[in-house]
């Protein structure tokens, strides 16, 4: 258990000295951060407004503002839960890559301890960039606009918790297989400008195309944007209520992500929790499986 | 009488077709600095790899103080420096070794005391709270040292520990090393591209693609591969002509090829009217080299 404890600390500690594997995890929530300041926050603005019709008089600029703080928050969010996580847990590559994993196997730790140490590592160094993200996303909607009870920011806390253990379960089944700094540098830019685009964070996953949609149904973490767009627009909406006509407020949440579908059936909030708990679990199995059965071709 | 402290016996390894090691054999006596020789490619790594449990055999035993290498118990009586620092850049030189001493269940004071007495014995306590990136190439080689040292291993296991680094830093080094052996009866398990470093070995195994291709004393292999050379000073080229051996001119005078020491002993009794000024040189472990292998060992490459 101590030992586990070091490694674990040791991981974290060198993910955040390490100022190359810190500053690119940062990458892909600082490109949205710069997208919704020049443009992106202004662009669906315009688009609720449009949506919102002749009500759109009618409801307070405050409401409007935590709208769109809602949208960008949850944005970021759901890009960083992974992405960081990804960048994180490349200490597992790195490791292999510049000899160190050798010179840990000629230790009588068990492999075990030093694989769930990267898990725990990652898990850990990722909650703590997150959660700062988080705090840094709430006190921006308080500036600009507040709508949310305090039941939402402990559903949003809970859903950053799950999608965080989701992309440190995905990252260390990925990262598995990797072994060089080459491979680092590749999987690291397809992720962190691939993953803001599948995740919806850039643009709603609404925008694409059916076909499109379908396969990102797929997509365990599409249900974890739609669980944090739910919870960090939710009080928006409710202002809404009243104001803006029922049908238009659905069409306004279903063109946000915050009502996603499979094939055609509405996927309830219950059934994303229960997909991203399921998908890590997976993932966590096949994890666990794949470091067994290395273990077991070294014997 | 020492005892063997690892026992190879018929180890063979292959990687997909090359065959990197093949039926190898030797023991390696509890004190002694054994030299393992080889050039990039001979099946060093390999071997070093198996000993150390991080690869697995084709066929063969091999043994560390009597148990089997894949027996991670053994790991506790073995230290590794490798080729290249495999210590963590960004972070601390204490930081390192604490975290490098929880791998075998050292913690709190127990570390603390270790790190102290090695950054003392390896003269660098001014650089425990500094970045490993920060240092040196001499520097990081301490340090090295001190995280294969860390859990105090009967055997140390050195892999090319002094290429690049400066005299006096080796000097320290191998200061340090013959310090520890007297003192702890570490046995050393050496592999180096320095001839000079290979010959102060008490035995040596030369591996050539896999095999053993000479093992000994330095005595020995030098005796068995090398001859002797005389160096004349102060005559003429007819006075060296008239001694009936191969020569070749040198600064000031000749050097002349004998294949051993009593054929220049027996030169030197029959000529003493020539020999007035001269040195008998034995070959070198350079020579050994090249007459086992054919090739030459300059920093690790192959010539």
């Amino acid at each position: 258990m101590k030992q586990l404890f070091s490694l674990t600390k040791r991981n974290i500690k060198l993910f955040f000295k390490d100022k190359g594997m810190f500053f690119t995890s940062l990458i892909t929530p600082l490109i949205l951060l710069v997208l919704y300041a020049t443009f992106l926050g202004n662009v669906y603005k315009d688009a609720f407004l449009l949506s919102m019709g002749e009500g759109a008089t009618l409801v307070p600029k405050s409401t409007v503002n935590a709208l769109v703080g809602g949208q960008l928050v949850s944005s970021l969010m759901a890009v960083s839960c992974i992405t960081v996580a990804f960048c994180s847990n490349m200490l597992m590559v790195q490791d292999k890559a510049n000899g160190t994993a050798a010179d840990f196997l000629i230790s009588p730790v068990s492999p075990k301890v030093l694989a769930f140490a990267y898990y725990l590592g990652t898990l850990f160094s990722t909650l703590i960039i997150c959660a700062v993200a988080l705090g840094a996303g709430l006190i921006y909607l308080t500036a600009f606009g507040w709508a949310l009870s305090f039941a939402d920011v402990m559903l949003l806390m809970l859903d950053c918790f799950l999608l965080v253990l989701f992309g440190t379960a995905l990252s260390s089944v990925v990262n598995f297989f990797l072994s060089s700094q080459g491979q680092i540098s590749a999987v690291g830019s397809i992720v962190s400008a691939g993953y803001g685009f599948i995740s919806g964070a850039y643009m709603p996953i609404s925008n694409f195309s059916e076909g499109l949609q379908a396969v990102m149904s797929f997509l365990p973490g599409t249900y974890g944007t739609a669980l944090l767009r739910n919870h960090a627009m939710r009080g928006a909406f409710e202002k809404m209520n009243g104001i803006i006509p029922a049908e238009g407020l659905a069409e306004m949440k279903a063109s946000a992500d915050c009502s996603i579908s499979f094939f055609g059936n509405a996927v309830s909030t219950g059934a994303s929790y229960a997909i991203l708990v399921g998908a890590t679990l997976l993932l966590l199995g096949v994890y666990v499986l794949l470091n067994v059965m290395k273990n077991r071709k070294k014997k | 009488m020492q005892r063997n402290v690892i026992e190879i016996e018929n180890l063979s390894k292959a990687f997909k077709t090359v065959q990197a090691v093949d039926n190898l054999s030797f023991k390696v006596k509890e004190g002694e600095l054994f030299a393992f020789l080889g050039v990039n490619g001979a099946g060093k790594s390999t071997t070093i790899h198996v000993l150390c449990g991080s690869l697995k055999k084709d066929s063969g035993t091999v043994k560390v103080y009597d148990k089997d290498s894949a027996d991670k118990t053994v790991l506790n009586r073995m230290g590794v420096v490798f080729q290249n620092s495999v210590l963590d850049k960004s972070l601390t030189v204490k930081d390192n070794l604490v975290f490098r001493g929880a791998l075998y269940g050292l913690f709190g004071e127990e570390i603390e005391k270790r790190i102290t007495h090695l950054a003392s014995l390896l003269d660098f306590s001014d650089l425990l709270n500094r970045t490993v990136g920060k240092l040196s190439g001499g520097q990081r080689r301490r340090v090295d040292i001190a995280r294969a040292l860390l859990h105090k291993p009967g055997i140390l296991i050195l892999d090319e520990p002094t290429t690049g680094l400066d005299p006096q830093t080796r000097k320290l080094l191998w200061d340090v090393l013959a310090n520890l052996r007297k003192q702890e009866n570490l046995t050393v398990f050496l592999t180096t591209h320095y001839m000079e470093e290979a010959a102060e070995a008490d035995y040596i195994v030369i591996l050539d693609a896999g095999k053993i291709a000479a093992e000994g004393t330095p005595l020995s292999l030098k005796n068995a591969h090398t001859g002797d050379s005389v160096s004349l000073y102060g005559v003429s080229e007819g006075e060296v002509t008239s001694l009936g051996a191969p020569y070749e001119k040198i600064a000031g005078g000749y050097r002349v090829s004998l294949p051993n020491t009593g054929e220049a002993t027996q030169l030197i009794l029959q000529h003493p009217e020539v020999f007035r000024d001269y040195e008998i040189t034995k070959g070198n472990m350079d020579d050994v080299f090249l007459a086992v292998t054919g090739k030459r060992l300059t920093g690790g490459k192959e010539q």
